[in-house]
């Protein structure tokens, strides 16, 4: 099995896949511990859409090439306005996040249907909901923009954790004693926004939530500390990936809805290993 | 020596006032509690004392050398809070942020802090507990601790025992009345007549009268 492991990466796409996919699984699982603490959890999931929606505008503008620079100003633009908006509104939250969704996805399938520019339309929706296997087509370009994105995540997390600890916690206290949340709630949604542009290339619009989500919630199972939520949300998001690649490719499985099942998996583990504990 | 001064505050949503004209001054060493009925506007004007929400009109000035982002702030906990994966020490140090400035970690000073606050409220040998496996008596002293780590002058507490046992109502009290005799000056949101009468020193009552005086004129007690 060794031998054909080494075998496949010696395909540069395979190199690539991981390389993309490790970092990606990375940085939306510190996202991720943020929007479940915070109750954002549907902001993360109605986005994702969005960015599909996004997504079918430059099929049918025939932009497919440079389609990032549709579907990330889009993304980027909609969570802002989401995530300013969370409180205190006529439409609460939760309506708001779900009639956006819902919204995006049907007319961007809509768009994708009228304007048919490709032969094999099921064939595209399904590519860019699942990420069947566009991680498995990653230009150069593509992974050097991913690798610099995931830094600056990265960069932005470290720097700022003790801003977003206070802010996640309890921001009017933050607020209160001088912080200035409206800028870091603007920053996390930019973030949000840019994690969940990259991770449809991984693992598709419809799966993105389950990267955000399955690995923050696994670690709040055992861990007692804001910081080892954080670092145990990482490592279980980082092996879950590496798994699900490895085994996506040797059981030539979909590698998104196999990184999504490794994590379901983990979470079960760490459910059942923060219950004995108790 | 006026710490806080309202003047002519008026207070409410989208151009609807709760609470008009409103003139008080808070004092160094004052044991305020503000008191009325739900949706008199209290928490609103406490919102407004801290800069989350603006008044509709009138001034709200800070002397005496008090910043805006040096009160300690006591919220009623939230939903999120109640089993927020977060040990103690972590909540405590989240006081500290208004001295963090630019820096990517808190300096010994501000250690110095969280630890001596901690011992103060006797929750130092809790400072490794998760948040939300603490009771909610525990849980009012953390967020207390926290509020000493922001403020070395002024408290501002909303409703601090709500869904408190007797008992730790009563050590509750305890310790926020000597937090008040070391010097910090106390605003509070009460429900509580009996602990208004035992402890304040001036009330503001907001209904459709406003009284702003001494707690001893208040409730006709000689001084």
């Amino acid at each position: 099995m060794m031998e054909l492991l080494m075998n496949y990466f010696s395909y540069p796409f395979v190199r690539y896949a991981f390389i993309v996919g490790v970092l990606i699984a990375l940085c939306s699982s510190l996202l991720g511990v943020i929007l479940v603490l915070k109750r954002f959890s549907y902001i993360g999931d109605g986005l994702s859409h969005v960015a599909f929606g996004a997504m079918a505008v430059s099929m049918v503008l025939g932009i497919v090439q440079q389609k990032m620079f549709v579907i990330m100003p889009i993304t980027v633009i909609v969570a802002v306005l989401l995530l300013r908006h969370s409180s205190d509104s006529r439409l609460s939250g939760d309506s708001k996040i779900a009639m956006i969704s819902v919204g995006s996805l049907a007319i961007g399938y809509l768009l994708m249907n009228t304007f048919n520019t490709s032969a094999n339309i099921s064939a595209d929706v399904c590519t860019t909901l699942f990420g069947s296997t566009s991680i498995l087509t990653l230009s150069i370009e593509e992974v050097w923009l991913c690798i610099i994105l995931s830094l600056a995540v990265i960069g932005i997390f470290v720097f700022l954790y003790h801003q977003i600890f206070a802010i996640t916690f309890d921001e009017d206290f933050a607020k209160a004693t001088g912080l200035k949340t409206e800028f870091y709630n603007f920053l996390i949604a930019v973030i949000m926004a840019v994690i969940i542009v990259m991770a449809m290339n991984l693992v598709g619009s419809l799966l993105i939530s389950a990267l955000l989500i399955f690995p923050a919630i696994s670690a709040m199972q055992v861990c007692k500390s804001f910081k080892m939520v954080t670092i145990v949300s990482a490592l279980i998001s980082v092996i879950c990936a590496v798994a699900g690649l490895l085994f996506s490719i040797l059981g030539a499985t979909p590698v998104g809805s196999t990184i999504v099942a490794t994590d379901i998996i983990a979470f079960l583990i760490m459910f059942i290993y923060g219950r004995m504990r108790k | 020596m006026a710490l806080i001064t309202c003047e002519n505050v008026s207070l409410g949503y989208e151009g609807t006032a709760i609470v008009e004209n409103l003139n008080f001054t808070v004092n160094k060493n004052d044991y305020l509690c503000i008191i009325g009925e739900n949706g008199s506007g209290k928490t609103t004007l406490m919102k407004s004392m801290l800069g989350l929400m603006k008044p509709m009109s009138g001034k709200i000035l800070f002397s005496d050398g008090l910043k805006q982002n040096e009160i300690g702030y006591l919220p009623q906990q939230t939903m999120v809070q109640k089993d927020f994966p977060a040990s103690a020490y972590e909540v405590v140090l989240s006081g500290c942020i208004n001295h963090l400035g630019f820096h990517m970690h808190y300096a010994k000073k501000e250690k110095k802090k969280v630890i001596s606050a901690m011992k103060k409220l006797n929750i130092w040998d809790l400072k490794d507990k998760s948040y939300r496996t603490l009771s909610g008596g525990q849980q009012q002293r953390v967020l207390l601790a926290r509020a000493l780590c922001a403020t070395e002058t002024l408290l501002v507490l909303d409703e601090p025992v709500t869904g408190l046992d007797f008992e730790t109502t009563k050590q509750m009290y305890q310790l926020i009345d000597s937090l008040h005799k070391s010097g910090i000056t106390i605003i509070m949101i009460s429900h509580d007549p009996e602990a208004t009468r035992k402890y304040a020193t001036k009330i503001l009552f907001l209904d459709h009268e406003i009284a702003f005086c001494d707690a001893d004129e208040y409730f006709g007690r000689k001084s």
